[in-house]
């Protein structure tokens, strides 16, 4: 029990020192995850629509895959990373190993089966007549699928939050391509690892709080905007 | 659907009423708090089998830094504490943490560093050496995650006249092993303890460039946590193991333990030149 309230002071000292190494590792968390979510939202959604609306060869097979693929550990992806970013490895040349960069990369084949997925889904329960309307008012390619990811928008958002969630929360990658260096590439996350590994529950948990708040806002955030862009019923 | 539902919960229970026989009551059971080195080393393994014969008991290994380690050992987590961090040590028991340190056994640090040594401090004493890492501003990897390796590295630079982070010195807050990574990787030099290189040496570009030297040993020690503090501490069984450690045949088990046909530990008990 002392162990919670240590955590929870020091959590308030460090919120309101304003700990500039807690907030370095804050904003990195933030804008590393929201990158990656950015970059698989702007892939995911038209692959997830193609998947929906097209017929090809494969095509049952790719779902399949993205929908595995929501289950990847994160450890796994870092690991591959590694090996693909390592001075022995294929984008050695590349000097992204140990940086910002090499989390973001990490964290968009996290996030990418996520909004595949999702959006996938989403589409694909689409009202047959949404389709057939849009068809017949002549919209064209880029018109009709963005009609069908704004009638779909609830899962689209879900996909969005789900990403950001397992993105801004995850250490496998964060810990492996980014290597917790302190300044440059500590998230929060990995952040926690290293205080519990030092012994400082306290200052771990605090740390795992403000993650804890900052994954919440963040969802919430984006929740709040979801719900208003609902026309009023 | 329901179909599916029903048989997972079911293969659920298996799984639990299977896994239950295995959590029933087990012979005597020893915590033992030590250092990522000693597990990962595979000294344990060598050493810990014997006594759990002898003892009839069985030792559950939580291998972290020295630092968590000695947390452990305070917070009543563990009955044995095998470290090496000699001030921190004597801290731990001054503070009536623990009842009882012996000496066990020692290893040595190396200074390792990229093949092409841009610092120039090949077989240089550990002080020089770091200076003149510090003065051309190279490239230095430290674990920055208190554990007894990074607790010596500090002293050292302390003993070297004081350290001032530079921009190229980068803080891992990450175990030996990757820390030696990242430092090969990033071609840095790195204070490394010599077990982990070994086990690292195919894997990573680095070269040891300061080794020996009175400064660079690595005494480990192992202490019994204080049972007055906390009553489900097994003191005699935490005795007896200490016991063993520091007996002949343990000691004669370290003094043999090799790796890559390489001595990495020295026995603290055994006469010197055996």
């Amino acid at each position: 029990m002392e162990l919670l309230w240590e955590g929870l002071s020091e959590a308030t000292r460090v919120l309101v020192s304003l700990d500039p190494l807690v907030l370095g590792a804050t904003w990195r968390s933030l804008w590393v995850s929201s990158l990656a979510v950015l970059l698989a939202t702007g892939l995911g959604l038209p692959l997830g629509t193609l998947l929906a609306r097209r017929r090809f060869a494969g095509r049952s097979l790719l779902v399949l895959a993205s929908r595995v693929g929501m289950a990847t550990p994160t450890v796994f992806l870092g690991v591959l990373g590694y090996a693909l970013f390592s001075r022995r490895g294929p984008l050695g040349v590349a000097d992204l190993l140990y940086t910002p960069w090499a989390i973001v990369f990490g964290e968009l084949l996290l996030a990418l089966p996520i909004t595949i997925s999702i959006s996938h889904g989403a589409v694909a329960a689409l009202d047959p007549r949404i389709p057939f309307t849009a068809q017949t008012l002549g919209a064209g390619t880029l018109r009709r699928w963005l009609t069908y990811l704004s009638e779909a928008r609830i899962g689209v958002m879900l996909a969005v939050l789900t990403a950001f969630a397992r993105c801004v929360t995850e250490l496998g990658i964060a810990m492996m391509v980014g290597g917790n260096i302190r300044g440059h590439t500590r998230t929060l996350a990995t952040a926690i690892a290293l205080e519990t590994g030092k012994g400082e529950f306290g200052r771990g948990l605090a740390m795992g709080l403000i993650l804890l708040l900052v994954a919440l806002g963040v969802t919430l955030a984006i929740a709040t905007l979801g719900r208003q862009s609902r026309e009023p019923a | 659907m329901r179909r599916l539902l029903t048989s997972l919960l079911v293969g659920f229970a298996a799984l639990l009423g299977a896994l239950l026989p295995a959590c029933k009551a087990e012979p005597a059971r020893l915590r033992l708090a030590t250092t990522t080195s000693t597990r990962d080393s595979g000294l344990l393994d060598a050493l810990l089998p014997v006594f759990e014969a002898e003892a009839r008991a069985r030792i559950d290994v939580i291998a972290v830094g020295t630092g968590k380690a000695l947390k452990l050992g305070e917070a009543g987590d563990v009955d044995v504490v095998m470290v090496h961090a000699r001030a921190a040590e004597d801290a731990f028991l001054a503070a009536g943490h623990g009842v009882r340190r012996e000496d066990l056994m020692w290893n040595t640090f190396e200074l390792l560093g990229p093949p092409a040594d841009p610092a120039q401090v090949k077989d240089l004493e550990i002080g020089p050496a770091l200076r003149k890492i510090a003065e051309a501003k190279a490239l230095f990897v430290s674990r920055g995650d208190d554990s007894g390796t990074h607790k010596k590295e500090l002293a050292l630079w302390k003993e070297a006249g004081g350290l001032a982070p530079w921009e190229r010195y980068l803080e891992t807050g990450q175990g030996m092993g990757r820390s030696l990574v990242v430092a090969g990787e990033k071609e840095a030099y790195v204070l490394s303890d010599r077990a982990t290189f070994l086990a690292f040496r195919d894997k990573v570009e680095l070269v040891p460039l300061v080794t020996g030297g009175a400064s660079l040993r690595n005494p480990y020690g192992v202490m019994t946590v204080n049972p007055a503090k906390h009553p489900d501490i097994d003191a005699k069984l935490a005795d007896a193991f200490v016991d063993f450690l520091i007996a002949e045949r343990a000691q004669v088990i370290i003094r043999d333990f090799q790796r890559e046909g390489e001595r990495l530990f020295f026995p603290a008990r055994l006469p010197a030149g055996d």
